[in-house]
């Protein structure tokens, strides 16, 4: 028999696990964004060096699973002699994997402008400065907001595997709480709810920044 | 009048790899003139307007705009200063055959972005110059508009006025006309008539032999990157010796006869 109130009660101890679900992709997203410019900064660049680099960082990332990624960082951080949080550690990680992800969207993205986009900036001798600030980055940023969004959807699902090093995050907890209540249908079916959720409100917000940013 | 300026073309070579797209190409513009370019396909007409403004690199020879040469610091020598060529090319205003607008922006935007960016104007009034610029060229009513919201001819009027709202002295065309619906060429076409009898010097790539035979003060023959002839409309045009240009104004003809 299904029971209606272990599912009932298993919001409240996974919606609390929910914050850490939320703060790993969320903060993993952000500081995502930032590393992921800097790669997609030297992948564009004209010196050699950066362009090897970026494609080794993003070869490396996207060809190893983030699972593994985190067991690496996870056992490797001690032994180097870093001591830092799990949490921090986990953050870190997730971020440097979705890195490696959104310096590819956004370099689609600018790659994608047609070229006559800057040569009509550079024809009024415009500075490469505002060529990027003011006519390359507001529509490759437009552009790369629908494969942003996803990457997202896609981190909030990877970061169950955050589990491994320990963080009591939605679906560690769902585990736990599994094993204490013997209902394990009940509290993964409340686990997927709550995972449901989240995706169906970030993909709204994806579909109106796209309206509202469409001209 | 707007002060317009001259440009002397001196022995102009260009190669893309070993593909040799300018051969040698020696052209006088004076001040004020409007020189159309015609040729066939792949001849070298938009390699040799965008050699111009520098946004195509050419490999040897000169380029002077007003005396002064563009893109090296000496003949044969090193590469200027990229702050030196973008103050050259605030005087050469430049026209696409995509139109080239930025799609992000309105109209007035469009317009305003390289006073504001690239002349250090406030604001208020580089609006209130573009605003002037657009109502030039027809489009007082459609400033607020973004690009996808105007039709082939209104987005390439408001290029147009991007250009000219920088006060160019040089304005070079590149087949302005040629990605319009038929019925969309006049409008443009009208704009770029008001603008040379304003006296301004422009370089015009064109397939319309109307506009060539009526408003160029020279016509110049390329094909396979060689400068046939440079002459009178009418001795292009109408009464062409070399049989080249016979053989291009034949097939321009034919194509459209009917
Ligand atoms: N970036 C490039 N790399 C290699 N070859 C090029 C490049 N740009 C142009 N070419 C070649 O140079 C030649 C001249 O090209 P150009 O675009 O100047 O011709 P065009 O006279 O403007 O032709 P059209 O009427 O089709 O526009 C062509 O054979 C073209 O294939
Ligand atoms: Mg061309």
């Amino acid at each position: 028999m299904f029971s209606w109130t272990t599912f009932g009660d298993s919001f409240i101890p996974l919606l609390w696990a929910a914050r850490f679900t939320v703060l790993v992709s969320g903060l993993g997203i952000l500081l995502g964004l930032v590393i992921g410019a800097l790669i997609c900064a030297a992948a564009l660049s004209p010196m050699k060096p950066l362009r090897l680099f970026a494609a080794l960082w993003v070869s490396f990332l996207r060809g190893v699973p983030l699972l593994v990624q985190l067991l690496l960082v996870y056992f490797l951080l001690p032994v180097i002699g870093i001591n830092v949080p799990a949490l921090v550690a986990a953050v870190v990680t997730v971020a440097i994997c979705a890195s490696a992800y959104i310096s590819e969207i956004w370099r689609g993205a600018i790659n994608a402008l047609p070229r006559g986009q800057t040569e009509a900036a550079k024809a009024i001798g415009m500075a490469p400065l505002p060529q990027w600030t003011r006519i390359i980055l507001p529509q490759a940023v437009t552009m790369s907001l629908p494969a942003l969004i996803n990457e997202l959807i896609l981190l909030v699902k990877a970061s169950s595997l955050v589990s491994v090093v320990g963080i009591m995050e939605i679906t560690r907890a769902s585990q736990a709480q599994a094993a204490t209540t013997f209902r394990p249908l009940e509290v993964y079916l409340a686990a997927a709810c709550i995972y449901l959720a989240i995706n169906l409100c970030l993909a709204g917000v994806g579909r109106w920044l796209e309206h509202r940013m469409a001209v | 009048m707007v002060r317009a300026s001259s440009v002397e073309i001196r022995k102009v070579n260009k190669f893309y790899g070993p593909f040799h797209a300018l051969k040698d190409i020696d052209m006088s513009i004076e001040p004020g003139k409007v020189t159309c370019l015609i040729g066939p396909s792949g001849s070298g007409k938009s390699t040799l307007l965008r050699c111009v403004n520098f946004l195509e690199e050419y490999n040897s020879g000169e380029i002077l705009i007003d005396g002064e040469l563009i893109g090296y610091e000496t003949a044969g020598g090193k590469k200027m200063s990229s702050r030196r060529l973008r103050e050259m090319r605030r005087t050469i205003g430049m026209v696409f055959q995509q139109f080239n607008l930025w799609p992000h922006m309105t109209a007035l935007q469009n317009v305003a972005e390289g006073l504001i960016r690239v002349r250090g104007m406030a604001r208020a009034e580089a609006e209130t110059r573009a605003a002037d610029a657009l109502e030039k060229v027809g489009l007082g009513d459609r400033m607020g508009n973004h690009p996808s919201r105007l039709s082939g001819g209104q987005q390439q009027r408001v290029a147009i006025a991007r250009a000219i709202a920088m006060e160019p002295r040089l304005m070079l065309f590149d087949e302005p006309t040629s990605a319009l619906d038929p019925e969309l060429v006049g409008e443009v076409l009208t704009v770029m008539k008001a603008l040379a009898a304003e006296g301004m010097t422009m370089v015009v790539v064109t397939h319309e032999m109307g506009f060539a035979a009526h408003v160029a003060d020279q016509v110049a023959f390329m094909e396979q990157g060689e400068l046939v002839a440079v002459d009178a409309p009418a001795n292009i045009l109408h009464h062409p010796e070399d049989p080249r240009i016979q053989s291009f104004l034949r097939t321009y003809h034919e194509r459209n006869s009917f």
